[in-house]
């Protein structure tokens, strides 16, 4: 079994999900002495190679060139798959972001081989991988396997554990690939990220608002409670729509799916969209003045009153025992 | 212009999913099936680049008969022409896409809209697969577009923010919510897709390159414990101290 991992970066900076995918070929190699490989493609990011180095890839594979700087999903999927064939690779593992999602379904087309997107779980047992997905708003799971020689799986973010260090060093390999004209064809021409917030999808913390703030102003103490726990601010569906909340804090179906470590639902009753985009988070906190919202159902803690009263006492609480 | 989109008919949110007896796929019985809320999205833009720039929409869906209720709403909508690709068979999102790329081959489409994802499988990869076996471009996830000429020019979100994304006709775009605000049929157009013609096919058939073994319902075991008002205090001792979240 020899695998390759996508380390997604953007404007030079790794992001933590490959991390999680670099964290899973870690443990299968372990487990189960399997080779791996770090693929890093954009312009100037050879400061990364000493980033992923120590976690264990046999080799990390640098594609750097200006034309890379931006995405351009045609070349770097070409960059992947060839890849791919000229290493004999045969599991390839993205992170299951907007960019993994784009360049792995066209890698999957290119090698004609199966790709299970968005992975809750993923198991290799018996020399074959079982992938677990949530399907049907997460009102169900599928176990999947594949039946190609070659395997790609996109890993849903915050679910697979972060890599960690060794002693060894990787070694580094630049690798060329011929790309022309075409695979420009559709390219990124400028990116823009909010600084200072985690977004919603990586943050391992989400306080999310819904109707029960009352107003698009007291969301003021969402954010307040948001800076406290260094958390993503997220929104129900009603009050996106209500144009309280920009659409990229919407979690839920028409939004993000996210699985942080921690979700507080403040004011938000739990309609089915909802819960099917936050259900797989890891502990769920309710705050809501009706006893019988449906949230209640699915919450580990849940406490009952005005959010309005609540927020700033959570608020002091937290962080006093923060010492902040 | 000629447009494509692909639609597809699946179970309502609402709807309550039990295991069939097969262990491996959604039990059929009383549930409510819709147009897939993301391919409205898709559907408006395609009539909105229809009446920028002139020319025919044509819907396709690959399903069992029940597929033609959406082709029907996308007609009352205001779509030109519905094809179904009629089959039932047990099929991975690659053999679909493979089947609907020979159907779209037949058509010229100098673009080509989908809605984001599906909501019964929450794969995402539909339209990325046909772009690439079209060999054309794609842009997932948009919820900008602008058509001048042949220049395409995309807004899409992404983890943290948005990017432009510049490409070309012919293309793939995959509608996100935010494209545009999604109009509804008019009695004029629910009455007028009555008297369409739903074109019916049969698509090939290929291997099956991702299998489902079995399915289950999340066991969602949670702790449920409640408090009152004026327990703050406790909560976030206990969510520090027994869950350790923070």
């Amino acid at each position: 079994m020899k695998i390759l991992v996508f380390a997604e970066q953007r404007e030079g900076k790794l992001k933590r999900t490959s991390l999680e995918a670099i964290g899973f070929a870690q443990k299968l190699s372990q487990q189960n002495n399997f080779e791996f490989e770090i693929l890093l493609i954009g312009n100037q990011i050879s400061s990364l190679y000493d980033e992923v180095k120590n976690y264990g890839a046999k080799t990390v594979l640098m594609a750097e060139d200006e034309k890379l700087h931006f995405l351009s999903s045609a070349a770097y999927s070409k960059i992947l798959s060839e890849s791919v064939k000229s290493k004999s690779i045969d599991t390839i593992l993205f992170p299951a972001t907007q960019m993994g999602k784009e360049i792995s379904s066209l890698v999957a087309i290119k090698l004609n081989c199966g790709l299970a997107n968005d992975c809750v779980n993923l198991k290799f047992e018996n020399s074959n991988f079982i992938a677990t997905r949530s399907i049907y708003s997460g009102k169900s799971l599928i176990d999947v396997k594949i039946n190609s020689e070659i395997k790609i799986f996109s890993l849903r973010p915050n679910v697979f554990k972060v890599a960690e260090k060794k002693e060894s060093t990787s070694q580094i390999e630049k690798i060329e690939i011929a790309l022309n004209e075409n695979d420009f064809k559709s390219i990124v021409k400028s990116t823009s990220i909010a600084t200072g917030k985690p977004d919603v999808v990586e943050a391992s913390v989400i306080i999310s608002g819904g109707r029960g703030m009352k107003s698009p102003e007291n969301f003021i103490l969402i954010e307040e409670l948001a800076s406290t726990l260094n958390a993503a601010t997220g929104a129900s569906r009603a009050v996106v729509d209500a144009s309280w909340r920009p659409h990229n804090e919407q979690v839920g179906q028409t939004g993000k799916t996210v699985s942080p470590n921690l979700y507080i639902a403040v004011g938000i009753s739990g309609a089915i969209q909802h819960l099917a985009g936050m259900s797989s988070s890891k502990c769920i906190v309710a705050i809501n003045k009706d006893k019988d919202a449906p949230i209640f159902q699915i919450t580990d803690y849940g406490i009952i009153g005005d959010a309005l009263t609540i927020l700033p006492t959570f608020n002091s609480e937290v962080k006093k025992i923060l010492g902040k | 212009m000629k447009i494509v989109v692909c639609i597809n008919h699946t179970p309502d949110t609402e709807t309550k999913v039990n295991v069939s007896q097969d262990g491996k796929s959604i039990d059929k019985t009383n549930v409510n099936w819709i147009l897939n809320p993301y391919d409205e999205f898709a559907i408006e833009e395609a009539l909105k680049t229809k009446e920028k720039f002139g020319g025919e929409v044509i819907a396709i869906s690959l399903g069992n008969e029940s597929h033609k209720e959406s082709l029907r709403k996308s007609l009352a909508i205001g779509v030109d022409k519905a094809i179904l690709l009629k089959d039932e068979s047990e099929r991975d999102s690659i053999s679909v896409a493979k089947a609907i790329s020979e159907e779209i081959k037949n058509h010229n489409a100098d673009i080509i809209f989908f809605g984001k994802q599906s909501i019964d499988y929450y794969g995402e990869q539909l339209g990325i697969y046909i772009a690439e076996l079209l060999s054309i471009s794609v842009v997932s996830n948009v919820v900008k577009l602008e058509i001048t000429d042949k220049k395409v020019v995309c807004e899409r979100e992404i983890e943290g923010g948005k990017e432009v994304v510049e490409t070309s006709i012919p293309c793939v775009i995959t509608a996100q919510k935010g494209l545009n605000e999604p109009r509804y049929p008019s009695l004029k157009g629910i009455m007028a897709s009555k008297s369409k013609q739903i074109e019916e096919k049969i698509p090939n058939k290929f291997d099956l390159l991702v299998e489902t073994i079995s399915m289950t319902k999340p066991s969602n075991e949670r702790k449920r414990k409640i408090f009152e008002e004026n327990q703050v205090t406790e909560l976030v001792k206990i969510l520090h101290e027994e869950a350790k979240v923070f």
